[in-house]
């Protein structure tokens, strides 16, 4: 065990990535290099889910110096959130994290009701608090089976793609969009759940755990699966606080921290009975873990929480056109890739002066030019997996 | 003692402005030279250790509204008195900025008067992660960062020109072809009585 | 029958049998297994449209593949370039022609059959260096050289692992190898003769993870890895060339697993036992017919083995391979050697 200067003591493990780096980083420095290769990963390549493209500088298989290279994807939704309303700039900022896209509207929707000083009906918030959970589990789902491909197995991303299908059609059945539902308003929902959906819903937990329990089978207990993300990657908890992790990012680095929890908001989560998850070692395995556990845990709070759904209206009383008192508001939710907050600044207009979009994955993917160094290529790939990036959450 | 108070205890006469909204949040309007030493105080001193965002605003008023007149048209007058937000401001440019004290479970909003086209100090020695958020805020407002090791464009090509989130950037797909979304915000009948009563919830 | 024809006949028949012999088993493999049983594993049905359960889908593969254009990168060298899939699948061939399917249906009968196999084995490496080089593409050259590596390495545990083989056996001739398994008895138990299978049971696990390495199956496919390299050393290839890098992978499937089944399962024989034979010379015509049945079903199942790893497992990186073949697998076949040597003996 050694002590950093920070004074935060590291296991051999994160000792032995970090002499891997400055070897590399020493590597560079010596007369005799001989001349290393550049590697560009993306912007078009399978691994990178969409457009982000990698810069390597490689000797061997080992990367000396690696930089990602964002903005393919860029599409300026803090300048288009200037010139449409509030009602409006939900649909476009659906589009953030298309995966979780519902969990993008709430936090959005909590600041502009913060600045009107008024708040759902206790129905709204519970299916509000719902409806981001399933888009959670429909999200992560995806991650649980796109890791197995990153990694070579080729089975896993089949049973994602079937059993997410049922997280989506219960999203698209109560609000008519299976990706970007476009469903939360300033006060509440635009509808009520349709009838027998608490039932399904029920039954699609069933499913969705025992997916879990497929995947941990197939994935995380295979040796092959374990030697390839145990002890890569290694994040230790300062440095994943510096860089603003969020999400089960910084969980798995052992920061306790989920906003669910540690922030009074008016949804439902603190109406449930659930566990933060943590996992001490920071590599790729913890985080991993950390999300098919997290899984498991959103289903618990949507089992619970379809049960207690009050009774009442599911829209606050709110004037036709929605005229924004003026003032400052920071919301932010424990998203499915991690922290995504709106700072909201209004002129008392009908439209927002200027929204400041704190995307999960943006500070997620700007740890990479630290973390990779060192690492060999096949790790590049199971890091960027395992850190769990949209691309459209980068770019915004 | 309270957070405010603390920092004022350590930072003292930086402080420039300050705003509590109770259940709220925490905004800071520091002085620029006190920068860098607010945050490294408040990570090594008050247990801010958790670096969230950090971006810019651009106070004044857009001159092309909500992007929303005909473009053949002559503008319309516009108010473009520049007033800044919670806790006051000199400058058209503030930098803003949140850190999280996870023991705490409080956050702190830090605003930052910076000149047109100026500089502040980079936070990079102090959060590696502001390093991303920087170039980000570089790009698009313009302000520059002294000390950041590596400020170059983030998402925009390398001969684009402008910086898109100022104000006085046109939106250009806005300019080519008027917004058709307007009539979606058109007045409503009965909206009218809406708006007297001022109704808003109860 | 075969004595009583000239010896081109002889030989048209066995070139023919050779093509046969390697793209009959790719095809089967490909369908059964690539389209087929990996869709079920994955809960999809595979292809449906074309033919009665989507039979007729490798045809139509083969003619979208046909049809397209050939094409070679700017910067490529050309002549390697278009070369190097043709050197990968005549390895194929060159191996195919040691394995005996009959008492009569062979390609060539000679005695330093295992060394032969082994050694024309390694030509495919030849092919794909060529072209992860040629392709001009740092993800083929990455490609070209984690196979080349990989080979190699793999090369040499698989030489071990048949060593035990043929130490038990006394001979290096293939056919020679069937007969015994088939003649030998057991425990003093003739009726199943005696598959090698049994008494070199670790040799086969390290031949069949020493294959599954050659053949870059999962986990072993760093040299392919779509999700790293794109696709290795056939990135830059399509069309007809892609076909044959394509008919390569899964016919080398096939020999691999006709040798195995010659080397361990006993090939085409049945135990002689059973109809009362002693030596080749009794075993009756109609295992000649037999005999190829036989030996397609035992590769059947070996290569079920080989696709069931690899529809299941994530792949190794390119050093915890090595590592694995060095540090397990050649001490684990050399203790094989040693311990087949001293029971050699001492029986």
């Amino acid at each position: 065990m050694t002590a950093t200067t920070s004074g935060q003591v590291i296991s051999d493990r994160q000792q032995l990535a970090y002499i891997a780096s400055q070897a590399a980083d020493a590597r560079v420095n010596v007369e005799l290099e001989t001349e290393g290769m550049t590697l560009n990963i993306g912007p078009q390549h399978p691994a990178t889910h969409g457009t982000l493209r990698i810069i390597a500088r490689l000797d061997g298989e080992q990367v000396i110096w690696a930089e990602p290279s964002a903005g393919y994807m860029h599409r300026g939704y803090e300048k288009l959130t200037e010139v449409r309303s509030f009602p409006q700039v939900t649909a476009l900022i659906n589009r953030i994290d298309w995966l979780g896209s519902f969990a993008n509207e709430v936090p959005f929707i909590l600041a502009a009701e913060k600045l009107m000083g008024i708040e759902a009906p206790p129905r709204a918030q519970y299916i509000r608090t719902i409806l981001f959970e399933l888009s959670r589990i429909a999200n992560v789902t995806l991650f649980l089976g796109d890791l197995g491909v990153q990694l070579g197995a080729i089975t896993p991303v089949f049973f994602a793609f079937r059993d997410r299908e049922y997280a989506l059609n219960l999203i698209e059945a109560a609000t008519g969009g299976r990706f970007h539902p476009n469903f939360d308003r300033i006060g509440g929902l635009k509808d009520d759940l349709p009838k027998g959906w608490i039932d399904e819903a029920k039954a699609t937990m069933k499913k969705m755990k025992q997916f879990c329990d497929t995947i941990e089978d197939l994935l995380f207990g295979n040796e092959i699966f374990q030697i390839r993300t145990r002890g890569i990657g290694v994040i230790p908890k300062d440095v994943a606080m510096s860089y603003g992790l969020s999400g089960a990012n910084a969980r798995a680095s052992g920061i306790d921290w989920d906003l669910r929890r540690d922030q009074t908001l008016p949804m439902a989560w603190d109406k449930a009975d659930w566990k933060v998850i943590t996992h001490p070692a920071g590599d790729s395995f913890a985080r991993c873990w950390v999300r098919l556990q997290e899984t498991r845990e959103a289903c618990s709070i949507v089992e619970q929480l379809v049960d207690n759904i009050p009774a009442g209206p599911i829209m606050a009383k709110v004037p036709r056109i929605v005229k924004v008192p003026e003032g400052e508001a920071w919301v932010s939710t424990e998203n499915p890739l991690g922290e995504m907050g709106y700072y909201v600044v209004s002129k008392g207009d009908t439209g927002p002066f200027r929204v400041k979009i704190r995307s999960a994955s943006f500070n997620n993917i700007s740890i990479t030019p630290w973390l990779l160094k060192g690492v060999f290529v096949p790790d590049i790939i199971t890091i960027l997996a395992s850190l769990y990036f949209i691309l459209g959450d980068i770019d915004r | 003692m309270s957070i405010l108070d603390r920092l004022r205890s350590l930072i003292g006469d930086s402080i420039a402005d300050s705003l509590i909204k109770p259940s709220d949040d925490l905004w800071v309007r520091v002085k620029p030279e006190a920068w860098r030493r607010t945050a490294q105080v408040l990570r090594d001193e008050m247990g801010f250790e958790y670096f969230c965002f950090l971006s810019a605003m651009d106070w004044m008023p857009s001159p092309f509204g909500k992007s929303e007149d005909d473009p053949t048209d002559e503008a319309p007058p516009r108010d473009d008195t520049i007033k800044q937000g919670y806790a006051g401001g000199d400058t058209r440019f503030q930098v803003l900025a949140r850190l999280y004290s996870l023991k705490q479970h409080v956050g702190i909003i830090l605003k930052v008067d910076v000149e047109d086209r100026g500089a502040v100090d980079s936070w990079v020695p102090v959060f590696a992660g502001a390093n991303w958020h920087e170039r980000e805020t570089w790009e698009m407002f313009g302000i520059s960062f002294t000390g950041h090791p590596d400020l170059r464009k983030m998402y925009l090509p390398g001969d684009f020109e402008g910086n898109p989130l100022r104000k006085d950037f046109p939106l250009l797909a806005r300019i080519i072809k008027p917004w058709p979304g307007i009539v979606d915000v058109e007045p409503l009948p009965g909206a009218a009585d809406d708006e007297q009563e001022g109704a808003v919830a109860e | 029958m075969l004595a009583t024809l000239p010896y081109w006949g002889v030989s048209l028949i066995r070139i023919l049998g050779g093509i046969v012999a390697v793209l009959l088993p790719a095809g089967s493999i490909v369908y059964i297994f690539l389209f087929k049983m990996m869709s079920f594993m994955q809960s999809r049905l595979g292809p449906m449209e074309a033919g009665p359960y989507g039979s007729m889908q490798l045809f139509a593969e083969v003619g979208k593949w046909l049809q397209k254009e050939d094409l070679a990168p700017d910067g490529a060298d050309k002549r390697l370039f278009k070369m190097a899939p043709l050197i990968v699948l005549a390895s194929t061939f060159l191996l195919v022609a040691v394995v005996p399917f009959g008492p009569d249906a062979w390609f060539t009968n000679f005695e330093a059959g295992v060394f032969y196999a082994l050694a024309v084995s390694s030509v495919s490496v030849l092919g794909i260096l060529m072209a992860g080089w040629s392709s001009a593409n740092k993800y083929s050259l990455m490609g070209g050289l984690r196979a080349a590596g990989q080979l190699i390495a793999y090369e040499l545990p698989m030489v071990l692992a048949v060593i035990g083989v043929v130490i038990q056996a006394g001979t290096m001739n293939l056919q020679q190898i069937v007969v015994k398994q088939n003649n030998d008895k057991i425990f003093g138990l003739h009726f199943l003769g005696n598959p090698y299978i049994l008494t070199q049971f670790v040799g086969f696990i390290v031949f069949m993870i020493a294959v599954q390495a050659e053949l870059t199956q999962t986990p072993f496919d760093m040299p392919i890895a779509e999700s790293e390299l794109v696709s290795g050393y056939m990135t830059e290839y399509s069309g007809f060339r892609f076909l044959i890098f394509f008919i390569g992978e899964f016919a080398t499937a096939g020999v691999f697993a006709l040798i195995a089944s010659a080397l361990f399962l006993g090939g085409w024989g049945v135990p002689f036992s059973w109809f009362g034979w002693h030596n080749i010379g009794d075993v009756a015509n109609w295992m000649n017919v037999v005999g190829p049945l036989i030996m397609f079903v035992k590769m059947m199942i070996v290569v079920f083995l080989i696709m069931w790893v690899r529809f299941s497992f994530p792949r190794f990186r390119e050093d915890q391979l090595q590592r694995f073949a060095w540090k397990v697998l050649i001490p684990i076949a050399l203790a094989n050697i040693m311990l087949t040597a001293i029971l050699k003996v001492a029986f």
